[in-house]
């Protein structure tokens, strides 16, 4: 019996286990250090190749010829895209998740159904883009914000957490004379921070990464958010000719393609990386507060 | 209605209560309305858009205002039926996802079993913290790392020439499609799809284990009669979720992948979807495509749930 839970067996176990997990983190991470190296390094450097573990020849040229060209124009466009599609979702979210959560409501069966069956079914890219167009929202931020107003899934989370709340908290600020809607946005909201929390994570983090929806719905480039830029430079190499001849004209190959590529992919998902340690337990909270069974 | 047996006005009592409820909810309808919007507009007028597929879509009438296509409605199905680039999306879309499930599936269960027997929950806890990360990262980007790292002077090459071998063309041949769109599905997907897996395992009796052991089952045996068991219910749950999804390949993963050479694998139903309906503007024609895939998943989620159900009474409904 002390073979299994000490023995040389187990122990080898341990080791192998240790160290396969920890060349996955290294997996994991190395791809976005890559990047960071190559952004930095000098263009020809990095065509010589040999960049692996420290940059060389070091440049910052890259960001000062993203920044020359529109970055800040992107960039403004997803941050405005974000923060206004997230107030949307969690304002829309919350005024279904309310009514859906109060079990006395004579209307909630049906709600539940009507917003349910869109768990299963949906019209589909081409109905939906006509749908978007039929409705004048080509070209404006608004294509990208309200086909999605509301994730189901995370209404319906947001719906569990609004349900725990105690009924006779509702029912008293009821004979104190409020209305459903003072009570949702002075009780109910404030009880339920950090499932909203949760949520707000997880909206927010779709918008900043969306493109295909920009790709659908939006031809003006002054729209164009972040990501898109980004997919125009891994379609169509250098982003524009104006950055090309800014970064020519500084040190001819000091930045190419391939640095300006993986430093366009640096300033994408740097929000990301630095916000990300510290909300990360949130965000598995919302999975296991999602999860089905289990 | 038993509660006024002896009302008069016999159609009345059901309308007067539906009334009464709506000025008692009324706030909760008021609140409701604008969600209530948002759901006739964007998901179930463009659900009724489906029957585009068999319509003659005139862009000045709308959806609804076209007229019904030609051969009672049924032309564009019959298009879509006997043209041979239908079969072969449709069959591109099938091979793609089963090879992607029946490798993507087993790897967070196996990340979660390993983490599972590690000692130290703080180095479980690092090494979760690091492998959610790729999930949070845009397609775009990990689409983006791939081709600077597996471009033909990318890092991985570069390895491959130091070694003596020759280059290796992982972004345009047609045969390192598929291993490239599943290799990068598992390395963002991992870590993030073995929470569930992990919950389940935190659920687990201990009481089994300490019997298991009593009757002198080592690790390995535990894992096999107990801890395998014991999350199979959570296992066939996201099996059949995952069979639900299997027309719905990652296509906006896809279109940034695909290229002239490799389109012959690469190109799916949703990319055809995509490229017909979207850039050539044959909308009724890309809808009807659309509508095979839908019926193609409803038949995988009904025959897995119906299988699971006969065999391990485990089903989502």
């Amino acid at each position: 019996m002390a073979i299994r839970e000490g023995g040389a067996g187990r122990k080898a176990f341990q080791v192998f286990n240790t160290v396969f997990l920890f060349l996955l983190m290294l997996l994991c991470l190395y791809p976005l250090y890559l990047q960071l190296i190559t952004s930095i390094s000098h263009g020809l450097e990095v065509m010589k190749g040999g960049i692996i573990l420290l940059p060389r020849n070091v440049t910052f040229n890259t960001y000062t010829t993203l920044v020359r060209g529109e970055l800040f124009m992107y960039m403004r466009n997803t941050i405005v895209y974000t923060v206004v599609g997230t107030l949307v979702n969690l304002g829309m979210s919350c005024l279904c998740a309310y009514p859906l959560a109060r079990k006395t409501f004579s209307g909630r069966k049906f709600f539940t159904a009507l917003v349910t069956v869109t768990l299963f079914f949906s019209g589909g890219m081409i109905p939906m883009y006509l749908t978007v167009k039929q409705f004048g929202l080509m070209d404006t931020m608004w294509a990208l914000i309200l086909p999605g107003a509301i994730s189901t899934y995370n209404m319906i989370i947001i719906r569990t957490a609004f349900q725990s709340i105690p009924d006779s908290l509702i029912e008293s600020a009821q004979l104190d004379g409020a209305n459903d809607l003072v009570i949702l946005a002075r009780i109910v909201v404030p009880l339920s921070k950090a499932t909203l929390a949760t949520m707000l994570l997880f909206y927010a983090v779709s918008h900043w990464n969306s493109y295909f929806d920009a790709m659908l719905y939006i031809n003006k480039k002054n729209l164009y958010p972040l990501q898109i830029m980004l997919r125009n430079m891994l379609i169509g190499g250098l982003f524009n000719e104006e950055t090309a001849i800014a970064g020519a004209s500084a040190d001819s190959f000091a930045v190419t393609d391939a640095t300006l590529r993986s430093a366009a992919i640096v300033v994408t998902t740097l929000p990301i990386l630095v916000v990300y340690p510290f909300v990360q337990r949130y965000f598995v909270k919302g999975v296991m507060i999602g999860s089905v069974k289990g | 209605m038993s509660a006024h047996p002896q009302t008069r006005r016999a159609g009345q009592p059901l309308l007067k209560r539906a009334f009464r409820a709506l000025k008692r909810d009324r706030w909760l309808y008021l609140i409701m309305l604008l969600p209530l919007a948002y759901y006739l507009l964007f998901w179930y007028y463009p659900m009724y858009g489906v029957t585009l597929a068999f319509k003659q879509y005139k862009p000045k009438l709308g959806i609804i205002g076209s007229p019904w296509a030609s051969q009672n409605g049924m032309k564009y199905v019959l298009q879509v039926v006997n043209d041979p680039y239908f079969w072969t999306v449709f069959k591109n879309t099938i091979v793609l996802n089963l090879e992607n499930l029946l490798i993507t599936f087993p790897a967070p269960i196996l990340l979660a079993l390993l983490l599972n027997e590690l000692a130290s929950n703080g180095y479980k806890r690092l090494v979760q913290t690091v492998t959610y990360l790729p999930h949070f990262l845009s397609t775009v980007v990990v689409v983006g790392m791939m081709n600077v790292m597996f471009n033909s002077s990318g890092i991985v090459n570069q390895a491959i020439a130091a070694l003596g071998g020759e280059k290796v063309a992982f972004l345009n041949e047609a045969r390192y499609f598929r291993p490239m769109y599943i290799g990068s599905n598992i390395w963002q997907g991992i870590g993030w799809d073995s929470i569930i897996y992990l919950s389940a395992l935190s659920g687990l009796d201990m009481e089994l284990y300490e019997a298991a052991r009593i009757d002198g089952a080592g690790r390995w045996k535990q894992t096999l009669h107990v801890t395998l068991p014991g999350i199979l219910p959570t296992i066939i749950i996201m099996l059949i979720l995952a069979m639900g999804r299997i027309m719905n390949v990652s296509y906006q993963k896809i279109l940034l992948m695909m290229t002239g050479s490799n389109q012959s694998v690469s190109d799916v139903i949703s990319t055809y979807v995509y490229r017909r309906g979207i850039t050539q503007a044959d909308f009724s024609y890309a809808t009807a495509v659309n509508l095979f895939q839908s019926l193609v998943s409803l038949l995988f989620v009904g025959v897995t749930n119906t299988i699971s159900r006969r065999t391990s009474e485990t089903s989502l409904w």
